[in-house]
């Protein structure tokens, strides 16, 4: 299990190379990217700044991967989120999960974003021609990982 | 001894990122420590107030009615919008 926060872009290809390489149980490797729109709530997007609580983010995600690793049988994971500066077209945020089978490295893919986007303490600030403002957390995304406690979720 | 950290638009907000802070008389949880602060006046009446105030206790997110006691690091935070 591996949990990164960087400043610094990464590469994919290279990252899930390494993820499956390292076990020739592997069978199943899902994968999510999360980038940078260049519109949000009807306003251009020229810029976002991600802001992060050190000491708590790395906390926060190493206690949802460990929840995934309790919820199914999985073989390794690998979360990189990025802080700081970006631009649209931006990759922020990689998850990627390994497993023997695909039900289990899907399922655990779409629980450890839902549980990301509400539970890791990031905020993101958009630069847009009215001005920079806060990002406004979503209700949608309080229900995407509310449906992970519901019976057979 | 109490550390007392704000992010994102609630630090934008009371104008300050951090603080150490002697643990109030009659503190005992996090809504304690909020009433306790509104009485700075100014921005800080409205922290309480903030819809979906969060709150971390050591690094735990949790509920405002939780305890909390000399040593602790609180943070106050909106809700999260990362990923």
């Amino acid at each position: 299990m591996h949990v990164r926060i960087q400043e610094a872009d990464f590469d994919v290809g290279s990252e899930l190379t390494a993820l499956r390489r390292a076990d020739p149980r592997i069978g199943a490797l899902a994968s999510f990217v999360g980038l940078v729109r260049d519109v949000s709530g009807g306003s251009g997007v020229s810029e976002m700044h991600l802001e992060h609580y050190p000491g708590m983010t790395d906390k926060a995600l190493a206690a949802i991967v460990g929840e995934a690793l309790q919820r199914w049988s999985l073989l390794d994971v690998l979360v990189i989120h990025r802080v700081g500066r970006l631009l649209p077209t931006d990759q922020i945020v990689l998850v990627a999960v390994a497993a023997a089978h695909r039900a289990e490295a899907f399922s655990a893919c779409a629980f450890i974003m839902d549980y990301l986007k509400t539970r890791a303490p990031f905020w993101k600030r958009e630069l847009t021609p009215e001005g920079a403002r806060w990002v406004e957390a979503r209700e949608a995304d309080d229900r995407a990982a509310e449906r992970w406690q519901q019976p057979g979720g | 001894m109490l550390t007392i950290l704000y992010f994102a638009s609630v630090r934008e907000r009371v104008g300050r990122a951090a603080e150490e802070l002697a643990l109030p008389v009659g503190v005992a949880d996090v809504a304690g420590l909020l009433r306790h602060l509104g009485q700075r006046g100014g921005a800080w009446e409205g922290l309480a107030r903030i819809a979906n105030l969060r709150c971390a206790v050591n690094q735990q997110m949790v509920a405002l009615d939780s305890p909390i006691g000399d040593g602790d690091e609180v943070a106050f935070f909106p809700p999260v919008t990362g990923g």
